[in-house]
């Protein structure tokens, strides 16, 4: 097949998503995946039925977990014969997953898929360090008893202690938060702008689920509702009163507050062709219509570990041949409040786009009030991987709703990738 | 669904069935209920009537068209076997004397009548006759049919079908009523009448899968009644849309999915719960075939201590939201809205027929179903849609279980089956009510309450 067709987002549906070591302390990765899958079974009427595929992934991950996608499936209601493969982009796990099928559909290679993702740092996998993992490998390798005696004799309870996982990056040995606390600084972005931001992200998720916004994009899970890190009633005056918890120095801005916290959740988006659509009877929320990964050099180069957005989006602009002002809603992944803010600021900075993107000009300024108009992050939380799928599936029925319009999705990954998508209504 | 410890001792436990049999203690049988593919009777029917007996020809060939076993009854006749049912056409009776031919041929009937089994008297709609003799002994057969019911033991019904005439001579009209009262589908429902009018009636190919092609919405589905009208639902063939409100929506897209349905997370309260509804059908189909009202709360107080708040809410999801989700489906340009010929049906309560003790505004929703369901059903039966309702007795779920255990015991016993009802139960009343087959049957409140006293 040579030509391409269109693909289409149809629906979607997540868990509330839920403060790390809370009511999802016992969920596995596997457990909230299946019931990502089967909320949004149920709401399509897919009870047994084959779909074309589903990717998914999660970003920590137990080894037992290899095939966590296709495991899901087989626990899901979906038709057992609906093949499925694991996706691992860090945060940009969700979207890249609903990608790769928009992708395939794209190309007609299937007609209709799930794309999704997955995170618990609850049931987060522990592992044996490294050198005991290299004893127990000595042993394992032995001979004889004697041989098995003397590796196990070589034990030292130093050894004992768990690798645990971290969201440090591995070859700067620096957190997200520390390395973005950097660029907070380098890009000027103030505490003020900062709790601002991160207040009308809680503002807006509150109300969004006041008007009922959410009946049909979540499935409450072991007995939660809603997203239980929304403060409906945060303010900047209130953010102000945090203590910064990133950064150093009497300047540091990044507050718990106004940085996204340890989640846990899933999320998945049904996508689909218009035949299929059609076939099933579901109206297509919005077209699925191109998209864009960077990554940037932040551990030999010049450029920040969360920066590559901006990179994607130039580069996707270009070959849509849009401007930065075409849009109705821009979704930006708001891991801090100051990553999102350091994006906009680089996008209107003529320096950036001409030096950094080899622009002519700036890309220019936003209008911010349509800017994560439904919340985002700060306010519903970040189970990594879980985050591209409920924002693809909220995007769309914002189309949707709107009946016109377009919109862009951003989000930054760790190893300084980032991720980009536009949305478009169906006529 | 709470446990009849009970019942459980005096028909499980060995000894508690010994003991309960030498003292004499009431013994609820287990009731024979449906099954799919069982047969329609567990015995042989005896059909009688009076006079010229118009309609027993009809409920002859209606049984034998299910495959039971049909014998003529008369006073004289000796039974052989247990009988599984007893139909008597007593449509022709116009005089008080000619009671007497049912008393005769029935009472020997009754005493080789089986466990579960069945005694349909039918009759002619009293109100239809102008000679007041002809219609006291048309109302009579209530009498008699209720009494019966209280008599009979081992889990057995007595049911009255009234007949219009004008219906009388159409087999295709009483078939799925019929066929309801004697099968294991009805049996909570006892001592109850049940009018059938003449309608247009559509063949019925599959008797097992009546609602097979047809599009059904349940409100109130993720648990309880309302998830048991739909396992029902389904395995008559329905396409099922199951609503119930976001905060349940875990529970609802575990029973939709199931049974191959589809899940809608709504407050039936909303402003658009009505347009949503018809936006979720026309994915399935181009119309709504039977609207299920089942959602309802309650929220118990005493009258006097009753506010607003506790008022409104009941009336606003019990009643009024019906109103509304109605409105919408019912406005032909809607795409997605009841189909003519449709199904509404609501769930009533015998709280809304008998009052309660702390239940003023429940009540007051539930009898005001039944209000709407009897003037709905005539605004409505140009467009050939039935509007039924059922009011479940005691049924045995999570809300009854938590009453105190001397009530609970109270309002389990004080029926005719000497037992709570089943969520199920209520789920075959319902479908009964939504088979293309039940066209004859709109406008009744039919009470699946086991012949509850209460509210009787």
């Amino acid at each position: 097949m040579t030509t391409t067709r269109d693909a289409y987002v149809l629906g979607g549906n997540r868990i509330p998503f839920v403060r790390s070591g809370g009511k999802y302390l016992k969920a596995s990765n596997q457990d909230m995946l299946t019931s990502a899958l089967d909320g949004l079974v149920s709401r399509f009427g897919l009870s047994g039925e084959r779909l074309g595929e589903v990717a998914a992934g999660a970003v920590l991950k137990h080894s037992r977990d290899f095939n966590l996608a296709r495991e899901s499936v087989l626990g899901s209601h979906l038709s057992p014969t609906t093949p499925a493969y694991d996706v691992q982009q860090a945060c940009g796990t969700g979207l890249e997953a609903a990608i790769l099928v928009a992708n395939k559909i794209a190309l007609g290679q299937i007609d209709s898929g799930v794309a999704g993702g997955t995170d618990t740092t609850s049931d987060a996998p522990l592992a044996v360090n490294d050198s005991l993992r290299r004893t127990l490998m000595k042993v394992n390798y032995a001979k004889t008893p004697q041989q098995r005696i003397s590796a196990l004799a070589k034990i030292r309870p130093g050894q004992l202690a768990p690798d645990q996982p971290s969201n440090g990056e591995p070859r700067t040995g620096l957190s997200m938060g520390e390395h973005q606390a950097i660029t907070t600084k380098e890009w000027g972005i103030t505490r003020e702008a900062q709790d601002e931001l991160a207040a009308a992200s809680h503002q807006h998720l509150a109300a969004a689920y006041e008007r009922g916004f959410f009946d049909d994009l979540l499935t409450p899970y072991l007995g939660v509702t809603k997203d239980n890190n929304l403060r409906p009633d945060s303010t900047p005056e209130k953010l102000a009163k945090l203590k910064p918890v990133f950064g150093t120095g009497d300047d540091a801005t990044m507050t718990a507050g106004n940085s996204t916290p340890l989640t846990d959740g899933a999320s998945v988006v049904l996508l689909g062709s218009k035949e299929w659509a059609d076939e099933h009877r579901i109206t297509p929320l919005a077209r699925f219509v191109d998209a864009e990964t960077a990554a940037v050099d932040y551990v030999t180069g010049d450029e920040s570990l969360l920066m590559a957005p901006p990179y994607a989006i130039a580069r996707l602009l270009q070959r849509n041949d849009l401007t930065l002002q075409d849009f109705d809603f821009y979704e930006f992944h708001e891991a801090f409040a100051s990553t999102v803010l350091c994006h906009l600021a680089a996008l209107a900075s003529e320096d950036f786009c001409k030096g950094k993107l080899g622009l002519d000009a700036a890309l220019g300024e936003i209008d911010r009030d349509k800017l994560n108009v439904n919340g985002s992050s700060l306010a519903a939380g970040h189970p990594f991987a879980a985050t591209g799928g409920r924002i693809v599936a909220s995007t769309a029925k914002m189309l949707h709703e709107l009946g016109s319009g377009r919109a862009l999705i951003s989000i930054c990954a760790a190893g300084g990738n980032g991720v980009v998508a536009i949305l478009e209504a169906c006529e | 669904m709470s446990k009849d410890t009970y019942s459980n001792l005096v028909n499980k436990n060995p000894i508690g069935r010994s003991v309960a049999g030498q003292l004499g203690l009431p013994k609820p049988e287990v009731l024979r209920r449906y099954q799919e593919g069982q047969d329609l009777l567990v015995g042989p029917a005896a059909v009688a009537g009076i006079g010229d007996a118009p309609v027993a020809a009809s409920a002859t060939a209606i049984l034998k068209a299910s495959g039971a076993v049909v014998m003529h009854a008369t006073p004289a006749t000796s039974y052989d076997a247990r009988l599984g049912a007893i139909v008597f056409d007593a449509t022709a009776a116009r005089t008080l004397d000619q009671l007497d031919e049912l008393r005769a041929t029935v009472a020997p009937a009754i005493k080789k009548l089986g466990a579960s089994g069945r005694l349909v008297v039918i009759g002619t709609t009293p109100a239809e006759l102008g000679d007041a003799e002809a219609a006291a002994t048309q109302q009579a057969l209530e009498g008699i049919t209720r009494s019966i019911g209280k008599e009979l033991r081992r889990g057995a019904t007595a049911n009255l079908l009234w007949v219009d005439q004008d219906a009388q001579g159409d087999a295709s009209v009483l078939a799925a009523p019929l066929r309801f009262l004697l099968s294991a589908r009805s049996a909570y429902v006892d001592g109850q009448p049940v009018r059938v009018r003449a309608a247009e009636v559509p063949d019925v190919a599959d008797w097992r899968h009546p609602l097979r092609g047809r599009v059904a919405v349940i409100t109130g589905a993720a648990r309880g009644i309302g998830a048991e009208i739909a396992k029902v639902f389904a395995r008559a063939g329905a396409t099922l849309i199951l609503v119930d409100i976001p905060a349940s929506g875990d529970a609802l897209s575990k029973v939709a999915n199931a049974l191959g349905a589809t899940a809608l997370q709504l407050d039936v309260t909303s402003e658009t719960a009505g347009a949503r509804i018809a936006e979720a059908v026309a994915r399935k189909g181009d119309k709504l075939d039977v609207m299920v009202h089942n959602a309802g709360i309650t929220r118990d107080k005493l009258f006097v201590n009753t506010d607003e708040n506790r008022w409104g809410s009941v009336l606003d999801v019990n009643l009024r939201a019906q109103f509304r989700i109605n409105k919408t489906l019912l406005d032909p340009s809607v795409a997605g809205g009841l189909a003519d010929g449709g199904r509404i049906i609501a769930v009533a309560s015998i709280s809304g027929i008998g009052g309660n003790r702390g239940q003023a505004n429940y009540a007051a929703s539930k009898a005001g179903v039944i209000g709407m369901v009897r003037q709905l059903s005539r605004n409505l039966a140009d467009r050939q849609i039935t509007v039924n309702a059922v009011a479940p007795g005691f049924i045995e779920t999570e809300m009854t279980a938590k009453i105190p255990f001397a009530t609970r015991e109270v309002g389990r016993r004080l029926n005719s089956l000497l037992q709570g009802g089943r969520p199920g139960d209520v789920g075959e009343a319902i479908a009964f009510f939504a088979e293309p087959g039940s066209a004859g049957v709109t406008g009744q409140v039919l009470r699946v309450c086991g012949q509850s006293q209460l509210g009787a």
